[in-house]
């Protein structure tokens, strides 16, 4: 019996055998609704029942005084009906790795229901376009929202990458919540060693159950970028501007969400895109990427990552004991400083001590744009005595993604040195020129 | 022609839509139109699902709807990321709610405990979202509504929904909004389908607008509250008229689409006498351009010269009946015309009921009728313009063709200033909704406590001001319908008539108007200091008019102005008085004190609004006295 109703609507409910999308009717007083019984999320109250009446309007009623009866038991939700779709010899084949999100769920106009895709058709009825540029296939993994992914989810998508580019695909769509998938793009560029074929992260903004959907554009150029595109890095692929004629390819180690609900949240730092997609093709806007090779991908995968590794931001009058037990219980430290690199003076013996213990520091910015400089002012100048690792123009972000994956493949000091210093998947050693900062009122 | 509306099962349900006096619904933004250029347009599509809108649409409006691109116009200051669905929608504006709540229980409604946001799909760009954000806030019931000389209306609901974008173009491949109006709170009235005669739809109207004005929380002004009418007749299917912004058209908008539905249904009669079949209707489109190549007509080479080429399809059995009238001046015809134009884009179409005429000849139309296969009863559509719109047009008016065979199809229909209405869609279902997941369910019961007494009504409100300010009924309704009971109340402590005041702020406000004086531009402050220099006897009741037409226009930044530029002294006055009766004298001898009349006429030709009247009148009597005794 499903029921998505606790505590005293819940046992009101269920003692009538009332489920979820039964048809009941609610008399309280002179008022009297019938309707589709819709459930109600946990996080609300156990005091209103809701109904779904035949306008079609939800409305909730207080089961307070309230004489509720059975009218007849739902039915199933509707599946409607989809054409299915024939490999097209003439195209390429590009998996799409699905992790979740709402890029590939439907509702369910009867219910309201979000339903999680199970065939790729089902997408390719929302962007039948998809149809015209590769032979899409599902690789469904897990379906959770980023912000719960943890580096063992990172390492399992970059299986299921490399896997599917030695198994002959193209190129690689992999699905993603939004909120982390900058992580999943550095973590990507990382683990696939020797890459020759893009690997296309894509989500949407506003959720692909609306009319409105940044999916439907994302999915084309993720598709076109996949397909046909010549850079064989791990990128996002994104609304490019609040318009719905382009999205812009991101370098994953170099991109950011910047804002928190905008289409076009993700912005690259320090570097321009790779490239602008429209519906149709793909202008190229930088010369500087790793480029796609053609026939059966080498790909390697080099999945050791040592997780234990935490990001730490800084601020004025930022307690030492935080920094302290950072470094008692971590095997590596990324410090977002201020300005250049810094911390507050006091921090300074702190995180010598830490260094000294073993646990390699890495400086990097809150800034994000620019570069740390610890040789300028006093403070830097301490820092580097202090032993801590410059992050260079590295995203504080991927600083701790590479950290460990640097701490995966070297156990001493110099050796995480050495490889933090060395550009790996084009995060390290920009050119930045006046022209890659942002603002948009001049 | 005399319809018995009880015998033809005449229903009529009304929604009303008022826009309510407070910020957007789901944002912070005021709820201002503007009419400066938006400061930036923001291109973008909508993905509709082919197996959803597939079931309700024909397969070539998806295709052209995922084409069609949307420009919304934004403006930096009164508009934000909400409205351009570039952030999730704040919680609901509470204001607009308790509002909601207030009309409600004024309409004798039954609210719900919990109000849950709903998204509509709408997917004409209307919306950035691709939905309407809408919410049952109350029900009807036995009781609720307004009484009627022919019965009670009853309500059916009461929903709170945001406000579509103002549309500033549209064709088939692109239509332009501006986000300025997108999100406002508008309460929808709907009521159940209790009217049976078109008057009383009327009646119904006025009252339910009067009780939303009564609560003194609605917007005023034009485009603020909109009429949308259902209508059906037995046998006949309903329509919803949209946009009806005159309260006296309804009744005749009415009374026509009646008519159009009892001509729909004799040509349904008339088609099955003649044993015409849809699947009669399934000739292939042709191309017939080939026919028309060497046209005389103006109408055809133009279109040629341009690329277009024209399109044909066989009308079974349609003989006579493109011609037949719908509706005064509306011909079955014009109905074909409406979905080509809405489907196709295309201009228009021709049919074989108006041919020969646009300069194609009888010869042409006796070839294009052989190319279709035309035999005696027969008639043909032809459009002329780009091969795929053609096409999309003519697979419409195929459709509405077929559904003639049916009889009269479910539409929806624009209201045009004669009172016949156009199709704008075909009824959009009621399943499409879904929950506005990113707004939490308000609960009702928190602010129905919190809330104060309800407001007067609005027969209530008229018996205070006619009792409180000795109004005549009429006058008073006129200010509570223009929304002049505010001001009005504010202005009557300055000493001036308050029948005066009224018949100012209405009667002359509307003569003005009439005579096409920009009254718009008059404000409170204008008024009040027109009956401050009245009430102090420095301005002349008969010069209200003028005072305010010159203020209107901006001749004079205030009345004082005015005032100070036309006031004549007693002096002026006496010499005024003197000069006219020295022109009139033998006539004024004559007559002796009857002459009155006629020198008080002359007088205050020269002097009306300058000075007093009934100082006139006094200094005139005088002076004719004083005249007729000098012999």
């Amino acid at each position: 019996m499903t029921l998505h109703y606790r505590g005293r609507a819940g046992r009101i409910l269920s003692s009538l055998g009332v489920e979820d999308y039964d048809r009941v009717r609610v008399v309280k007083g002179d008022r009297i609704y019938e309707g589709i019984v819709i459930p109600r999320p946990e996080i609300f109250d156990d005091e209103h029942i809701v109904l779904k009446l035949d306008n079609g309007y939800n409305v909730g009623i207080n089961i307070k005084g309230a004489r509720i009866e059975l009218v007849s038991k739902g039915r199933p939700a509707r599946r409607v009906e989809i054409p299915s779709i024939r490999f097209r010899e003439d195209l390429p084949r590009v998996p799409l790795v699905v992790t979740g999100g709402t890029i590939t769920s439907r509702v369910d106009y009867s219910t309201g229901a979000v339903i999680s895709h199970e065939r790729p058709e089902e997408l390719l009825d929302i962007v039948p376009e998809l149809a015209e540029i590769a032979n899409i296939e599902y690789v469904p993994l897990f379906a959770e929202f980023s912000e719960n992914l943890t580096p063992e989810h990172w390492r399992r998508i970059a299986r299921a990458v490399h896997d599917q580019l030695r198994g002959g695909a193209e190129g690689v769509i992999v699905a993603h919540g939004t909120d982390t998938m900058h992580f999943t793009a550095a973590a990507l560029a990382f683990m696939l060693r020797n890459l020759d074929k893009p690997v296309v992260l894509v989500g949407s903004q506003r959720s692909i159950d609306r009319p409105s959907t940044d999916a439907v554009l994302n999915l084309i150029a993720a598709a076109r970028v996949a397909a046909q595109g010549p850079v064989a890095e791990s990128v996002i692929v994104m609304h490019g501007s609040p318009h719905d004629d382009y999205a812009f390819v991101l370098r994953g180690v170099r991109a950011r969400k910047l804002h928190t609900s905008r289409r076009d949240a993700f912005q690259p730092v320090n570097e321009p895109p790779l490239a602008r997609v429209t519906r149709d093709r793909i202008e190229i806007m930088s010369d500087r990427f790793n480029p796609r090779r053609e026939g059966r991908s080498q790909v390697e995968l080099d999945d050791r990552l040592e997780p234990n590794v935490a990001l730490i931001h800084v601020w004025p009058g930022m307690p030492e004991h935080l920094l302290r037990y950072a470094g008692e219980r971590f095997r590596g430290l990324v410090i977002a400083g201020t300005g250049l690199g810094h911390v507050p003076r006091y921090l300074i013996p702190i995180i010598g001590s830490i260094v000294d213990s073993g646990v390699p520091v890495v400086m990097t910015s809150q800034c994000l744009f620019g570069r740390v400089d610890l040789q300028v002012y006093e403070t830097g100048r301490r820092l580097l005595v202090a032993g801590v690792i410059p992050g260079g123009d590295m995203l504080p972000e991927v600083a701790l993604i590479k950290l460990m994956y640097a701490l995966g493949h070297s156990g001493d000091m110099e050796g995480v040195r050495e490889i933090m210093g060395r550009n790996l998947a084009g995060e390290l050693g920009a050119h930045l020129g006046l022209n890659v900062f942002p603002p948009c009122w001049r | 022609m005399d319809v018995d509306y009880r015998g033809v099962g005449l229903k009529v349900g009304l929604e009303i839509h008022q826009r309510l006096d407070t910020h957007k619904l789901f944002c912070g933004c005021p709820s201002l139109m503007r009419d400066d250029e938006p400061h930036e347009w923001i291109r973008r599509r909508l993905g509709v699902s082919y197996s959803e809108l597939g079931a309700v649409d024909p397969a070539a409006r998806f295709e052209s709807l995922r084409r069609r691109e949307f420009l919304y116009g934004i403006y930096h200051d009164t508009t934000c990321e909400v409205e351009a669905d570039e952030a999730p929608p704040h919680p609901m504006n509470e204001e607009a709610l308790e509002i909601s709540l207030v009309i409600a229980l004024m309409l004798g409604m039954r609210p719900v405990d919990e109000v849950h946001v709903m998204r509509k799909i709408v997917v004409d760009g209307s919306n950035t979202t691709g939905f309407q954000r809408t919410a049952l806030v109350a029900l009807g019931g036995e009781g609720s509504g307004v009484e009627t000389r022919w019965g009670r209306v009853r309500m059916a609901t009461l929903c709170l929904e945001e406000e579509s974008a103002y549309i500033v173009e549209s064709s088939p491949e692109r239509a332009k909004y501006r986000l300025d109006r997108l999100g406002i709170p508008l309460v929808e009235l709907a009521t159940e389908p209790d009217i049976w005669d078109p008057e009383q739809a009327k009646e119904a109207a006025l009252k339910l607008g009067r009780i939303l004005r009564a609560t003194g929380r609605v917007q005023r002004g034009l485009g603020t509250i909109r009429q949308d009418i259902n209508v059906s007749i037995d046998g006949g299917a309903r329509q919803e008229i949209k946009g009806v912004q005159d309260l006296y058209l309804i009744p005749e908008i009415i009374r026509r689409e009646v008519l159009r539905q009892l001509s729909l249904l004799e040509i349904r009669d008339e088609l099955r006498r003649r044993g015409v079949k849809e699947e009669d209707l399934d000739a292939p489109v042709l191309d017939l351009t080939p026919v028309l190549s060497s046209s005389s007509s103006k109408l055809v080479s133009r279109a040629l010269s341009k690329g277009e080429r024209v399109f044909g399809l066989r009308a079974r059995g349609f003989s006579g009946i493109m011609g037949r009238e719908l509706q005064p001046g509306r011909r079955f015809g014009t109905e074909l015309a409406d979905y080509a134009k809405v489907f196709g884009g295309v201009k228009g179409i021709l049919h074989g009921d108006e041919l020969p005429g646009y300069g194609i000849g009888r010869e042409e139309v006796d070839e294009i009728r052989r190319k279709l296969s035309c035999e005696e009863e027969d008639s043909f559509v032809l459009v002329i313009g780009k091969e795929e719109a053609a096409r999309l047009a003519l697979d419409s008016v195929r459709e509405r063709m077929k559904q003639a065979l049916r009889g009269v199809p479910s539409e929806t229909r624009r209201a045009l200033p004669d009172g016949n209405t156009a199709f704008m869609r075909p009824m959009p279902g009621s399943a499409r909704m879904y929950p506005e997941t990113d707004v939490m369910p308000v609960k009702v019961g928190p602010i129905l406590e919190r809330m104060g007494e309800l407001p007067k009504m609005p027969e209530e409100q008229i018996r205070e001001l006619v009792d409180r300010y000795d109004l005549t009924e009429d006058l008073a309704w006129e200010l509570f319908d223009e929304g002049k009971v505010p001001i009005f109340e504010r202005l009557s402590g300055y000493g001036v008539s308050t029948r005066f005041l009224a018949s100012m702020l209405v009667s002359t406000v509307r003569s003005l108007r009439r005579e096409g004086e920009p009254v718009e531009n008059l404000r409170e402050e204008h008024f009040e200091e027109v009956v401050r220099l009245l009430g102090k006897g420095l301005l002349a009741k008969e010069a209200v008019p003028d005072v305010l037409r010159s203020l209107s226009k901006g001749e004079y930044t205030s009345a004082e102005e005015y005032v100070r530029t036309h006031r004549m002294t007693q002096e002026e006055l006496d010499r005024v008085i003197d000069e006219v009766l020295g022109e009139l004298a033998g006539k004024v001898r004559e007559r002796g004190e009857r002459a009155y009349g006629m020198v008080m006429g002359e007088v205050m030709r020269k002097v009306r609004g300058k000075i007093d009247g009934s100082l006139v009148s006094k200094k005139v009597k005088e002076k004719l006295k004083e005249f007729l005794e000098a012999g």
